[in-house]
C-alpha cells in the first residue's frame, strides 16, 4: 500500500476545517490520507506549509492576510511545491479563472466523492505550473500582488511591495530594494511592471523605481555644466543611493514632477 | 397593520411631517409667485420688484399654514381626501386673509387678488404633491423596492450551510439552532419587504445573523451591542440593519487576521432613532474588497422610499474605525 497523501488545510472558518478533516477520514478507503498541517490564515500557510511536508494543499481563497491565488504564486516557488485544489465558497471570478487556466477547485459545502476525485487527480498531476497561477491571477481580477516571494531553499521571505523602493534587473536576476535591505527576485521587470501598472516607473531599460517613492531628480555630479547631453539622476525618500535616469525615459519623468512633489 | 401600501386611495393627503414635502412646497408657492409677477408685468425688473412685494403677503401664510399642517398631520391623515384638501384650503385662505388685514396696505396687491393666487397656489401645491406621492408609491415604489430587496451574499449562505455541516456530528443541538437563525434570516429575506416593522423585529434578525457569523468566525469576531435604550416599537423599513451589519462583517472582520470588534448601538433621540454600526478599519495590507457601496446605496435608496428626505445614512472613518450612522424619524404605530 503507498504511503498516505500529506495534506495541508487552509481556511479561515475553523468549521470549515474541521468539516474538511471528517470528509479526508470518510474517504480514507478511497483516498488514503494525514493532514500535514492547517492554517488559518494566508501568512500562517506561508510560514507553517514549507516545513509540514505537505504534498497537497486544499486552499481556501478567501482568507485573510492573503488572498488564495496570491498564495499558490509565492508557494510556486518552492523546491517541491504542494499540488493545489482551491475551494471557494462563492466567487464566479475565481471559478472561471480555474476553468481556464486547468486549474483543480472544489465549491463549498464540499461533497466527499469531489473531494476524493479531485484528491486523486491532483496528486497524480502535481503542482500546478507558475504561468496558469498568474494568468489565473490575472483573470480573477485578485488585482496586484501585496507581496514580493523570496524562495530560500526551504522557507518563503515574503517582502510586503509597499516597502520596495526600486527594483533593478542585472544578468539573471532582479534585486530588489527596500528601506530594510537587498533581494534577489527571479521575475522579468516587464512582467513585475505590467502586474503592478502605475505603482512602478521606468527609469531606464533595467530600472523600475516606486513612483510615489520619488523625491526629485539631480544632475549627475560628473557632467559638465551647459553640457545638453548630461544625465538625469533620481532621488528616492530614505535612499542614498542615486539611480540614473535614461535619456529615453527623462521626459515622462519629468511630467511626472509636480505629482512627485506633493 | 402598518405599511408603505399607505395610499390605497391614490389621492391621501401628502404626510405634511415630512421634509421633503415641506421643501417641495416651499419651492412650489415662490415659482409660482415668480410665475405670476412675470405674467402679470410686462418688464422684468417691475416683475421682480412686484415679486419681493408679494412675498409679504405670500410667506407669512404660507409658512404658518406649513407649521399648522405640521401639527395637524396626524389628525388630516385620519379625514377623507376631500374633507382634508377642503380643511387645508380654509386654513390657507383663513391665514392669507389675515395677513392682508395686517400687511395688505404695504404691499398693496387687492383683497380678492391675493385670495385668488392663495386658493390657485394650494389647488396646484396639493395636486403636485398628490401626483409626486403616486409616481412615488403604489405600483412603481413597490417594483422598485422588490428589485432593490436586500440580498444576502451567497458567499454567506454557502460558508454558514459548510458550518453547520461542519456541527452536524460534533454539536447537532447548536446545528439545529443554526439551521434555525438561517431560515428565520431567510424568511426575512424572501418577505415582499414593502411593509414596515418594529425595530424590536429587526433586533432579533440581527442577532440571529450575529449568531451565525460567530459561528463562523469564532473569537476573531467580537460583537458589543448597546440597544438597551432602543426604541423597540419604532417602525422601520425591513433589512436595513442586517445588510449594515452583513457590511461590517464582511469588509472590517474578515479580511482581519485577529479579532475584531463589532458595535451595534440603537437609541432614541427626541423624535430621531439613531442607529450607529462600527468596526475596524481593515489596514492595507489585507486584501481589500469591493461592493460596499452597492449595498449602502441600496438602503438609502429604500429609506428614501419610506422616508423620503427624512431619513440619513453616512458613513465616516475615524481612528480606525470605520462607522456607519443611520438616522430616521421615531414613528410607531401607523406609518
Amino acid at each position: 500500500m503507498t504511503a498516505p497523501l500529506k495534506v495541508f488545510i487552509a481556511d479561515d472558518e475553523a468549521p470549515a476545517r474541521s468539516r474538511l478533516k471528517e470528509l479526508l477520514a470518510d474517504i480514507r478507503e478511497s483516498v488514503a490520507t494525514e493532514v500535514a498541517g492547517e492554517a488559518g490564515n494566508g501568512l500562517d500557510v506561508i510560514e507553517r506549509l514549507p516545513g509540514s511536508g505537505a504534498q497537497l494543499l486544499l486552499l481556501d481563497i478567501q482568507m485573510p492576510g492573503m488572498g488564495g491565488i496570491e498564495l499558490a504564486r509565492h508557494l510556486a516557488g518552492l523546491e517541491s511545491p504542494p499540488a493545489i485544489v482551491f475551494v471557494t465558497a462563492h466567487d464566479r471570478h475565481a471559478v472561471e479563472a480555474f476553468e481556464l487556466n486547468a486549474l483543480d477547485y472544489l465549491m463549498k459545502p464540499v461533497r466527499s466523492d469531489r473531494l476524493a476525485a479531485a484528491l486523486k487527480k491532483a496528486a497524480a498531476a502535481g503542482p500546478a505550473l507558475r504561468e496558469r497561477l498568474e494568468r489565473a491571477g490575472a483573470h480573477a481580477n485578485a488585482g496586484a500582488r501585496e507581496y514580493f516571494s523570496v524562495t530560500e531553499r526551504n522557507r518563503i521571505a515574503l517582502v510586503p511591495v509597499s516597502e520596495v523602493l526600486f527594483l533593478r534587473a542585472e544578468l539573471k536576476y532582479v534585486t530588489l530594494r527596500t528601506k530594510a535591505g537587498e533581494h534577489l527576485i527571479e521575475e522579468p521587470l516587464i512582467a513585475i511592471e505590467r502586474e503592478f501598472t502605475g505603482r512602478f516607473v521606468r527609469v531606464h531599460r533595467n530600472c523600475l523605481v516606486t513612483r510615489a517613492a520619488i523625491r526629485g531628480f539631480e544632475r549627475s555630479s560628473g557632467a559638465a555644466g551647459g553640457d545638453e547631453e548630461q544625465h538625469w539622476n533620481v532621488v528616492l525618500e530614505g535612499l542614498d543611493e542615486r539611480l540614473p535616469v535614461s535619456r529615453r525615459q527623462w521626459p515622462t519623468l519629468k511630467s511626472l514632477l509636480p505629482e512627485a512633489k506633493e | 397593520m402598518a405599511s408603505i401600501r399607505q395610499n390605497q386611495y391614490p389621492n391621501a393627503l401628502p404626510d405634511f411631517r415630512n421634509l421633503g414635502v415641506m421643501a417641495r412646497a416651499l419651492l412650489f408657492v415662490n415659482l409660482l409667485a415668480i410665475l405670476a409677477a412675470a405674467a402679470a408685468e410686462s418688464d422684468w425688473n417691475r416683475a421682480f420688484d412686484m415679486f419681493v412685494v408679494s412675498t409679504v403677503l405670500i410667506e407669512p401664510p404660507l409658512l404658518a399654514s406649513l407649521l399648522l399642517l405640521l401639527a395637524a398631520a396626524p389628525l388630516l391623515r385620519r379625514l377623507p381626501y376631500w374633507l382634508g384638501s377642503a380643511l387645508v384650503l380654509a386654513l390657507v385662505l383663513a391665514l392669507t386673509a389675515g395677513t392682508h388685514a395686517l400687511v395688505g396696505a404695504i404691499a398693496g396687491i387687492s383683497f380678492g387678488r391675493t385670495l385668488a393666487f392663495a386658493s390657485v397656489a394650494t389647488v396646484l401645491v396639493l395636486a403636485y404633491l398628490s401626483l409626486h406621492l403616486r409616481a412615488h408609491s403604489p405600483a412603481l415604489a413597490e417594483a422598485r423596492l422588490q428589485a432593490l430587496q436586500a440580498r444576502i451574499r451567497p458567499h454567506f449562505l454557502f460558508n454558514s450551510l459548510n458550518a453547520v455541516l461542519a456541527l452536524i456530528r460534533s454539536d447537532p443541538r447548536r446545528a439545529e439552532r443554526t439551521l434555525e437563525d438561517l431560515a428565520d434570516l431567510f424568511r426575512a429575506l424572501m418577505s415582499d419587504g414593502r411593509s414596515l416593522v418594529r425595530v424590536a423585529d429587526e433586533i432579533a434578525l440581527i442577532e440571529r445573523y450575529a449568531a451565525i457569523e460567530q459561528l463562523r468566525l469564532g473569537e476573531r469576531l467580537r460583537m458589543s451591542w448597546d440597544m438597551d435604550q432602543a426604541p423597540v416599537d419604532a417602525l422601520l423599513p425591513p433589512l436595513v440593519l442586517q445588510p449594515l451589519l452583513e457590511n461590517a462583517v464582511y469588509h472590517g472582520v474578515e479580511p482581519g487576521t485577529g479579532v475584531s470588534d463589532v458595535l451595534v448601538r440603537i437609541e432614541r433621540r427626541g423624535d430621531r432613532v439613531h442607529v450607529r454600526i462600527e468596526n475596524p478599519s481593515q489596514p492595507a495590507g489585507a486584501p481589500a474588497r469591493a461592493g460596499n457601496h452597492m449595498a449602502l446605496d441600496n438602503i438609502r435608496e429604500r429609506l428614501m422610499l419610506f422616508f423620503d428626505a427624512d431619513a440619513r445614512l453616512e458613513t465616516k472613518l475615524s481612528d480606525g474605525r470605520y462607522c456607519v450612522d443611520l438616522d430616521i424619524p421615531y414613528r410607531t404605530g401607523r406609518a
